[in-house]
């Protein structure tokens, strides 16, 4: 568990920090530039002091005001990426890679290498390495230090898009080849559906609320900081089947399939998606006659009580056991026409062409319990 | 061919090894006052700044004068130092390695302290990230990526002390392979008639030794950008 409650005052606001959050996967600090994101990464690192408060990561205390401890970074064994890298200019890759190290062992370090991807690079100067190469590096260097928590400030931030999907695969890789628990710091919605586990909203110094992606993407109340505009709701599912004469495959979920563009993945493999509330068409009987191929049966959860020609509405497309919520805007003149009210059956309808490509997700398969946070 | 007569070189090498000895003594201290100045608040931050730049802005001969009050045999540093470990600077070519060693000090800690102030703290904070202790960082990270201006500021010391002349001369007088540096025997050859050739002789001297020290230190300070930038 990473544990935090703190209170520090900075420069342009006062941060007021409260979270737990499990060290297993990867958890997203996701809000606005200036919320407060970083300032709460320093302060578990070590690089900015608290006024008051408590830290502690998988039971070690690293920061208690009211006991007098507060452990300097380097005792505290927490690797941090930066966005900007970092690396030491005057050392080669090898040396930045080796400075962390507290004993020599060569497999480990072949290892990492191998899975960065940097074999090539080691004789090399930073000053000479692309933003993608530099980066890599950056998380090469962090884990040899073999931290029990690994920081990433907005580490893709810096990256145009190739370079970022040549980082993507390496940071999936540390929940699943190297089992270290990492902080993913972003202001990119895109980057916590395709990486995170948990996310912790955070506002104005403040954590607004703390949970699975899915949960807290699906909740309307959280609609100002998960995104207005590209407002949709992640859902967890699992690639069940392939459909090679049209081209599309099939993703499970508890209640229903969801038909998308051929995905190039085993099946089996857990997969999440953002359906954008505005790609979702309510009927409120079972549709016919349409090209529509995914239809799902579910009822109304929860209607915002919004003002203005538009209105959003949560449903749950689940089962009563596993619910599924999906978050649908519409107009409020279609609202009153279909007199829906909260319990109403609905069928939601997905157009396939309009679905994000999938990321590979969760690392857990649906169905399994997510711990309580 | 230029050959050297034994005035010339007993000077010339007598100011070579008290710009040295000045240089190397004084190193370790302006990295620690420009440390200070660079990077830590304290009350008399502002003093402290102030007498550091004093050599500068002080007439050398002030200097020298103050320095043969303290250290002087009878000076309460110099007579403790007598004292206590049975050395004395006044009037020996200690006392003109300590003469140059303040002189040249004000320019040694600037360079340093405005390299010093350029070394990008985050760099450290990543260190650190990576378990380094503050002493790991200081020898690891900060010295190496400040390494010009250090250079930068022993050449200006060292240069310095070549030509120290005022605060010398005042301090440990002009006494021939004592204390009778280069520009001394220079100034006493122009007091002599007829002394004219051997001081145009020191004079050519004086041109070739700063010379290569200036190129020798551009060398360097080339290799070591070279270094930090990690440019092939």
């Amino acid at each position: 568990m990473i544990e935090i409650d703190i209170e520090a005052t900075l420069s342009t606001f006062a941060l007021a920090a409260k979270f737990i959050a499990p060290t297993t996967g990867i958890t997203a600090l996701f809000g606005r530039s200036g919320a407060g994101k970083t300032s709460i990464v320093n302060a578990l690192a070590g690089l900015l002091t608290p006024s008051r408060g408590r830290i502690a990561v998988r039971g070690k205390v690293l920061f208690d005001s009211a006991h007098k401890i507060n452990l300097p970074p380097e005792k505290r064994r927490l690797g941090y990426i930066f966005q900007e890298g970092r690396l030491f200019p005057h050392y080669s890759v090898r040396g930045n890679l080796l400075y962390g190290t507290k004993r020599t062992d060569a497999a480990a370090f072949d290892r990492v290498v191998a899975l960065l991807g940097l074999g090539s690079l080691l004789g090399r100067r930073p000053g000479d390495l692309s933003g993608g190469e530099k980066q890599r590096v950056a998380i090469g260097r962090a884990i040899l230090a073999e931290p029990r928590l690994l920081l990433m400030d907005e580490p893709l931030a810096a990256l145009d898009a190739a370079r970022k999907e040549e980082i993507f695969p390496f940071i999936a890789a540390l929940r699943g080849a190297l089992d270290i628990p990492v902080v993913y710091v972003s202001h990119a919605m895109e980057e916590v559906i395709r990486l995170a586990d948990t996310l912790v909203l955070v506002d104005g110094g403040k954590i607004a609320a703390t949970g699975t992606v899915e949960a807290l993407t699906s909740r309307l109340d959280l609609r100002p900081l998960t995104g207005r505009f590209e407002a949709g709701a992640v859902i967890r599912t699992v690639l069940r089947g392939h459909d090679k004469v049209y081209g599309l495959s099939e993703l499970a979920f508890p209640g229903g399939r969801l038909r998308v563009p051929h995905v190039d993945l085993p099946l089996g493999t857990p997969l999440r998606i953002r359906i954008q509330a505005r790609d979702i068409v309510l009927a409120t009987a079972p549709p016919s006659g349409l090209s529509i191929r995914n239809a799902f049966a579910g009822r109304v959860v929860e209607i915002a009580p919004d003002k203005g020609p538009l209105v959003d509405l949560r449903l749950d497309i689940g089962t009563a056991a596993e619910p599924v919520m999906l978050w649908v805007r519409i107009t409020q003149r279609a609202l009153a026409d279909l007199r829906l009210q909260v319990g109403s059956p609905v069928h939601a309808l997905v157009k396939t062409v309009a679905l994000e490509r999938p990321s590979p997700g969760g690392g857990r398969a649906f169905g399994e319990a997510h711990e309580a946070v | 061919m230029l050959t050297l007569t034994p005035v010339e070189s007993a000077a010339l090498l007598l100011s070579l090894r008290v710009a040295s000895a000045g240089t190397l003594f004084s190193l370790p201290l302006a990295l620690a006052v420009a440390w200070l100045l660079a990077r830590r608040r304290f009350v008399g931050h502002q003093l402290l700044n102030g007498v550091v730049h004093l050599p500068l802005v002080l007439p050398p001969v002030v200097v020298g004068f103050a320095l043969l009050v303290l250290f002087g045999r009878h000076g309460p540093i110099g007579a403790w130092l007598y004292d206590v470990f049975g050395f004395t600077v006044a009037f020996n070519w200690k006392g003109a390695a300590l003469a140059a060693a303040v002189m040249g000090f004000p320019l040694m800690t600037r360079a340093m302290r405005l390299s010093l102030e350029t070394v990008d703290r985050r760099l450290e904070a990543a260190a650190r990230t990576l378990g380094a202790s503050r002493a790991r960082v200081f020898w690891t990270i900060t010295l190496p990526l400040m390494s010009p201006g250090i250079l930068t500021g022993a050449i200006l010391g060292f240069a310095r002390s070549v030509g120290e002349f005022g605060a010398t001369i005042t301090f440990v007088s002009n006494i021939p392979g004592e204390t009778q540096t280069l520009p001394l025997a220079l100034y006493s050859f122009t007091q002599v008639p007829g002394g004219d050739p051997p001081a145009f002789r020191l004079c050519v001297i004086a041109v070739i030794v700063a010379m290569a020290a200036l190129l020798a230190s551009e060398l360097i300070a080339r290799r070591l950008d070279r270094r930090i930038r990690g440019a092939p």
